[in-house]
């Protein structure tokens, strides 16, 4: 029942085609509440956090792209470069756990797990950001719209691991934001991205749904109800925020009320829609 | 590629042979339950107290949330290894002196937080000792006492106390 450690992409997607049952392990704070509540017993399981290919990222300056490997962690993105490429992507790193879990939690491990909570997500379904895939047969760049697919649930392919992600550094306003039931350590009860990219405002939603939700009717809304997205009136505000909130499928469970989540997530979207405007 | 049935983990700089362990076990449970040092405590084993909180090459971590047996190429330091002569550090030292300690379990965890924060930063404002503190839950004190333990260290430190 070995740990079997891999240091390079190639010799992880090798130990994967061998042992295409092995869990897959990086910062380990989803897995291991699951095995120390004897929720999961996993009989051999593959390191990828001693891969150091994993741990960096780099910035495409004449695309204006991020490439962030997959075991980056949150702590790396909270400030500095990547803060400073991805606002809202710090924002939501910030959010996460505590600081002992965001120096060990990665993305690679909320893309992995794909809850609808996962903190990040948002940020990258807002940011049409793309998943980079690694397997013995090549590697596979897929759409963040379309590798989550369910609760839980992404179209990673049993054979192949999560190396990396790619944002756009748009250079306009972005912002990230959720609700929970205390500031640190918590799980989002609701969670929204806020962003212009390509001079278009795109509304992710977390924990409302059983993916993260793009409000599309909202985005559409707020384009054709503004010539200039760095001045958006209030009133404007939470009627994108009300159109949002229609567009959200959220349910009853141990966290939070649908209702609840429907309201949380109209005041998310109205004050993530004017954080960073003029007015 | 390595595998780990059995395999040794270097703890405050000395190499422990673990054997016969299951896969699933935390560096928590087989610090304090294979190898004789339980100053880390386990009490939410689910990374929301850290009262485990160790370092794992440098990086301040909740050892419930690390798989034992992934560690094998890591550093691991506990608050055994805090001062290997077993005396307080200068952190213990303020948590005595300024009564930061009630109950006294999640003192190893906040001393371990308390020692990476100011290693990395030593003149933290209030709001980075509260964000670097976030982490480690006390159920006794109300963290005034926690707070004003570590301003001690910090003034102390700069020789502004002595």
């Amino acid at each position: 029942m070995p740990v079997l450690i891999a240091h390079t992409i190639s010799e992880a997607t090798e130990i994967l085609a061998e042992n295409p049952d092995a869990t897959i392990l990086n910062g380990g704070t989803d897995l291991m509440v699951e095995v120390n509540f004897n929720h999961r017993h996993p009989s051999s399981v593959l390191l990828l956090r001693n891969v150091p290919q994993l741990r960096e990222w780099s910035i495409d300056s004449s695309q204006q792209t991020i490439t962030i490997g997959a075991g980056v962690p949150y702590a790396a993105m909270e400030t500095g470069a990547i803060a400073a490429a991805v606002p809202a992507l710090a924002q939501a790193a910030r959010t996460v756990g505590s600081p002992q879990i965001r120096a060990a939690g990665t993305m690679g491990g909320n893309l992995g797990t794909c809850s609808p909570a996962g903190d990040t997500l948002p940020v990258l379904s807002a940011l049409e950001a793309t998943i980079h895939l690694s397997s013995q047969d090549g590697e596979r760049i897929v759409p963040f719209g379309e590798f989550m697919v369910g609760p839980k649930k992404n179209s990673r392919l049993q054979h192949e691991i999560i190396t990396a992600v790619t944002l756009p550094i748009t250079g306009r306003r972005q912002g990230y934001s959720k609700v929970g039931v205390r500031n640190a350590m918590v799980i989002s009860v609701a969670s929204a991205c806020f962003a212009v990219v390509d001079d278009t405002p795109r509304l992710a939603m977390g924990s409302v749904g059983p993916t993260i939700l793009r409000a599309v009717k909202a985005e559409k809304f707020l384009t054709e109800a503004t010539t200039n997205l760095n001045i958006i009136s209030d009133e404007i505000a939470r009627e994108f925020g009300q159109i949002a909130s229609t567009e959200a499928r959220p349910i009853d469970d141990h966290r939070s009320t649908a209702q609840y989540r429907a309201h949380a997530i109209k005041v998310l979207a109205s004050r993530l829609a004017v954080r960073g405007t003029a007015s | 590629m390595s595998t780990n049935e059995f395999y040794s983990l270097k703890v405050n700089g000395v190499d422990h042979h673990v054997s016969d362990a299951w896969i699933g076990e935390s560096l928590l449970y087989v610090l304090r339950e294979r190898l004789g040092l339980p100053g880390s405590k386990g009490a939410c084993e689910q990374g929301e107290c850290g009262s485990c909180t160790v370092f794992i090459d440098g990086a301040a971590v909740c050892s419930c949330l690390v798989m034992a047996a992934s560690a094998v190429e890591s550093e691991i330091a506990t608050v055994e290894g805090l001062n290997a002569d077993g005396t307080l550090t200068d952190v213990q030292e303020a948590f005595v002196t300024e009564g930061a300690v009630q109950c006294g379990f999640c003192t190893p965890g906040l001393v371990m937080a308390v020692h990476h924060l100011l290693d990395e930063n030593d003149s933290p404002s209030e709001l980075e000792v509260k964000e670097a503190l976030s982490g480690n839950i006390c159920r006794c004190t109300g963290y005034g006492r926690i707070f004003a333990a570590v301003d001690k260290v910090v003034a102390v430190r700069k020789g502004a106390l002595s």
